[in-house]
């Protein structure tokens, strides 16, 4: 362990290319059964062979023509709708969960009330249930609410399901802020309302972008409960059109291979634009907004 | 702030209401489960009934692994479909939920002649006929002509052919550890997995097959661990003269590879092996069995000309008699699709593949005894008793005396009672109005969470614990109580001292615990190491090391989760090719307990850190920079300054994430499930995957299922409670 410290950026070179090892190590395992699954997608025909290194075999674009429905319109328009209701949903989930979690988060934080304390172990309760069954209660649930088959009750169960770990994950950023920055506004005036609006909620600015991630994640991956909520194939979400593809005997691994690729780049283009937010504070310094 | 949360949610509900345009109305709906070609040729028929009657047909793919809920959730409250698709061996499940009607005049007696004599049996229940049979799936044999000009006689003759095809040719392939394709072999020694009654997979018979499949991969004729999509590879690159599979493989076969289909052959000293057949049914719904158009569509699927189309664009085995008659008089038709005629040809010496329940409860624990011949861990003759065995617990019948419910009432009663002694007790408090009047304002920020979380994630909780006080299968729900709890925590009534014998509840506890161990700890330590190293400033690369290292989160597991399966295969993997490469010898993964554990871990690590390294990454950012330079001042060493510094800082962000993570990983069934389902022997199984096999691979035992997730659920807690006051003892003492 050298003794020079963590802010300045005072590394040696070998400190620098260590740093660097280790970080291509972890790409690399990161990446190789990914490459894997690109090898698969672009192979035609046959399977790819299994080698130590993943090379495409008969390097060919028909598994993407497949999945998107290329050449046929309907099948691309039907696609292109899926595309967009996987968006729309997903969208829809991280902005529902941030916004009905984060207040609580922050009431949980800052406030003691009566309830508080069993509220939040039953939060925490309601994750060590395992849902081996849940799809039909659920279903019950929508269909009492008039929900069944629609956008807005598969985004309503997606956020309810993310919530909790919002809540506990926003919890965890508002106590690690320091209160004295909205003791400080209140003291010049502020009431409660705006000291949550205007101090804390910029300052955890970047565990709100997290948190909307993760809940975008959970709703972007999900196809059991899509599969059984909806029931038309225009408000398909893209994961249950690629589950489609595993079927009883075999499943057409070239096309999942594709789809799961298509899904995975608005994931990485997403999580690309977000990095700002998530820039790290020990660069950027500081609680700025 | 209630405008900008007005405003949120409003927009959350317009977005996901936008594009939501009503569909035409629907007229006659059809579920099935169809991809490619087959969905093709079915939505050309359904036109055709449109054209014909002016009834407009809906269809709608579902995924195969949702079919089953989708149509149990849908079908009782008539939101189901009219008609739906699907293969005949459910029709027990079906039948048990009353998802089905009779076909009726969809299938009347006249028709009898029109399909199949095997088909027409496949769809009919103790003489009332369900479904029209569409067309029919088995295996047979496909040929490498190139390799094996001449088809074999014999299975023998095939496996005489190791060596004289070349260097790393194998004779054969096919899934020998899969109980679906063994049943061929079980069949020509004149064995079987289920008698109409039980589990039948013992005896004599049954040894010699297991033993036959254990020979044909110990001489080398079969290759190792063979999965699906290895008997595709290795058959489509010519590394195997012959495979069984069935007719889904043709479609995936290059142009290149010159083979030809029989069906499949004898095995000398025994009989002819015969596969399983099943068949693609139209069933109607309760629903729509009173819809004449729904029963006009289910007859109207299998008509002369359709069957044509569906054989033609779809690639099916028609179970329609006509189509096959007329192609004998036009040879040139025949040659075209050759490999369908002799699957169709197959089909005819195929045993239709037994419908009841019970016969879907002699899976694993045929498949697990088979695997334990051909790991060659036990004789034959003990691993299928010990199936058998298995068998018999799983489908032991629930108490036939109901128990009184007085036991439960009370645990409820006084559990109601503690809890309204309790709220009394603090309503009595002296502060405790003025507490509830400060909390006024609290209440504000937190109501409508509550009421989402209770709706939509409690009370489905609370419905699905309900049911682990009953038994039996979902049409003969019985109450019993206690009963699933005391069977499970006392092993199924067996002796104390076989309470941590293999695959009890205590053994199979302490492999989710160490499971959960190992994983969380790694998660933490690889997201911790990885998001501070990201943090340091220096880095050139830092947004493209991110986003590749997000790639695991960011990809759907389901396909990743199979492609680490893959890596780990015996033979054929990127694992052993390294473990070879730097000199040691290859690994049988899925053979032992130890190495099969330690593939899932790699897999679900994996698959987890990326989680953990984001959440670290963003409790980073909430760090002051000026603590850490005041560190830097005090003259701190970067341990000291990480320890002291960072790490208490890191600490109520990355505490939930640990603990939920836990969590999570405790419940996590999809890796194990996916990499190495249990192998060997059900040993890497977890307790969830135990819940789940009870529910859906063990006659349907959802109370038995329920009860399973009830104690996980109390184990969670228990373990929480413990954790968290050791986590506040040592908060106490830092």
């Amino acid at each position: 362990m050298s003794t020079d410290v963590a802010v300045t950026d005072r590394a040696s070179p070998f400190e620098r290319i260590a740093v660097n090892a280790i970080l291509v190590v972890a790409v690399v395992y990161a990446l190789y059964p990914v490459l894997w699954v690109i090898s698969l997608a672009f192979s035609s025909g046959s399977e790819p062979e299994l080698r130590a290194f993943p090379v495409p075999h008969n390097v060919s674009l028909d598994n993407f023509r497949i999945v998107t429905g290329w050449g046929d319109s309907a099948r691309g328009w039907l696609f292109a709708k899926q595309l967009m209701n996987s968006l729309v949903v997903s969208l829809a989930t991280a902005i529902m969960a941030v916004a009905i979690a984060t207040p609580t988060a922050y009431a949980l934080a800052r406030h003691d009330f009566v309830g508080k304390r069993s509220g939040l172990r039953t939060l925490l309760l309601t994750q060590m249930f395992p849902g081996v069954a849940s799809a039909v209660p659920l279903y019950l649930i929508l269909d009492a609410l008039h929900l069944l088959d629609t956008r807005t009750g598969l985004v309503l169960v997606y956020a309810a399901t993310a919530v909790p770990f919002a809540i506990f994950q926003l919890r965890g950023a508002f106590l690690a802020i320091p209160v004295d920055l909205e003791e400080a506004a209140m003291v010049d005036g502020a009431t409660r309302t705006q000291a949550f609006l205007k101090v804390a909620l910029p300052a955890a600015r970047p565990a709100i972008a997290v948190t909307a991630l993760f809940a975008f994640m959970s709703a972007w991956n999900e196809f059991i409960l899509a599969a059984t909520l909806i029931g038309r194939e225009s408000a398909f979400t893209l994961p249950v059109v690629l589950q489609s593809y595993v079927g009883e005997y075999n499943t057409s691994w070239g096309a999942f291979a594709a789809g799961a690729i298509l899904v995975s780049v608005p994931v990485m283009a997403l999580f690309y634009v977000a990095q700002r937010q998530l820039i790290s504070g020990l660069t950027s310094g500081g609680v700025k907004g | 702030m209630r405008r900008a949360l007005a405003f949120l949610v409003a927009l959350a509900v317009a977005l996901a209401l936008l594009p939501g345009c009503e569909e035409p109305a629907r007229g006659i709906v059809v579920w099935h489960p169809y991809r490619g070609a087959e969905q093709k040729a079915l939505e050309t028929v359904a036109s055709a009934f449109t054209a014909k009657t002016g009834t407009h047909v809906t269809l709608l793919a579902v995924p195969y692994d949702a079919y089953a809920a989708k149509l149990e959730a849908a079908i009782p409250r008539d939101n189901g479909p009219d008609l739906f698709i699907s293969p005949h061996e459910r029709l027990g499940s079906y039948l048990s939920n009353h998802l089905v009607a009779p076909a009726g005049d969809a299938f009347p007696d006249g028709d009898v002649a029109r399909y199949d004599a095997k088909a027409v049996d496949a769809v009919t229940d103790r003489g009332t006929r369900y479904a029209v049979p569409l067309a029919s799936k088995c295996v047979a044999l496909y040929i490498n002509t190139t390799l094996l000009p001449e088809a074999p006689a014999t299975l023998d003759d095939l496996a005489r052919m190791k060596g004289k095809l070349g260097a790393n040719v194998w004779p054969l392939v096919y899934e020998a550890q899969s109980v679906y394709f063994h049943v061929p072999l079980l069949h020509a020694y004149g064995g079987q997995i289920f008698d109409g009654k039980t589990y039948a997979m013992v005896g004599p018979e049954a040894s010699q097959a297991a033993d036959k499949a254990r020979d044909l991969i110990a001489s080398g004729v079969v290759p190792p661990e063979p999965s699906g999509d290895l008997v595709k590879q290795l058959f489509a690159s010519g590394r195997a003269a012959a495979a069984i599979s069935g007719p889904w493989l043709a479609g995936d076969l290059p142009a290149d590879v010159r083979y030809r289909v029989v069906p499949l052959p004898s095995i000398e000293g025994a009989g002819k092996m015969r596969p399983f057949l099943t068949v693609d049914g139209a069933f109607l719904t309760p629903q729509g069995a009173r819809l004449p158009e729904a029963r006009a569509l289910a007859r109207f699927f299998a008509d002369g000309d359709m069957a044509k189309i569906r054989r033609a664009m779809g690639k099916q085995d028609v179970a329609t008699k006509s189509v096959w008659e007329e192609h004998v008089d036009r040879p040139e038709l025949r040659a075209d699709d050759a490999v369908l005629a002799a699957f169709h040809e197959a089909a005819l010496e195929a045993v239709p593949m037994p419908t009841s329940l019970a016969m879907r409860a002699t899976w694993v624990p045929a498949e697990q005894a088979l695997r334990k011949v051909i790991r060659g861990q036990s004789t034959a003759k003990e691993a299928l008793d010990e199936g058998r065995v298995r068998y018999l617990d799983i489908m032991r019948a629930p108490p036939t005396k109901s128990p009184s419910p007085a036991p439960l009432m009370a645990l409820l009663g006084l559990t109601l009672l503690a809890l309204a002694f309790y709220a009394v007790k603090r309503a009595r408090h002296p502060g405790f109005a003025r507490e509830l009047q400060d909390s006024k304002p609290a209440y504000k920020y937190v109501v409508h969470s509550a009421l989402t979380i209770l709706v939509l994630v409690v009370l489905p909780l609370l419905a699905g614990a309900a049911t682990s006080f009953f038994a039996g299968t979902r049409d003969a729900p019985q109450f019993v109580g206690l009963t699933n709890y005391v069977e499970i925590l006392t092993v199924r009534g067996a002796p104390l001292r076989d309470w941590l014998s293999h695959g009890s509840f205590y053994l199979t506890l302490v492999v989710t615990v160490a499971w959960t161990v190992v994983n969380v700890v790694a998660h933490v330590t690889i997201g911790l190491i990885l998001g501070l190293l990201l943090a340091r400033p220096f880095l050139k690369l830092r947004a493209l090391y991110r986003v590749l290292l997000i790639l695991p989160w960011a990809v759907p597991s389901y396909v990743t989760a199979l492609a680490w399966k893959g890596m780990f295969h015996r033979q054929f993997g990127a694992v052993n090719a390294i473990l070879v490469w730097l000199g040691a010898e290859p690994v049988s993964w899925f053979a032992k307990f130890s190495t099969a554990f330690t593939a899932n871990v790699a897999t679900n690590v994996w698959l987890g850190f990326p989680f953990m390294m984001v959440v670290v990454m963003g409790a980073l950012t909430s760090i002051p920079k000026d603590v850490l330079e005041a560190a830097e001042v005090d003259g701190a060493t970067r341990w000291q300054a990480f320890r002291l510094v960072t790490l208490p800082l890191l600490r109520p962000t990355l505490l939930p994430a640990v603990v939920l993570g836990s969590v999570w990983t405790f419940n996590m069934f999809n890796v194990v499930f996916l990499v190495s389902g249990g192998e060997p022997d059900g040993s890497t199984d977890i307790l969830v995957s135990e819940a789940y096999r009870w529910a859906f691979a063990r006659n349907a035992q959802f109370g038995y299922a329920a009860a399973y997730a009830v104690i996980i659920f109390g184990l969670l807690a228990l373990m929480s409670r413990v954790l968290g006051k050791i986590g506040k003892d040592t908060e106490a003492k830092a």
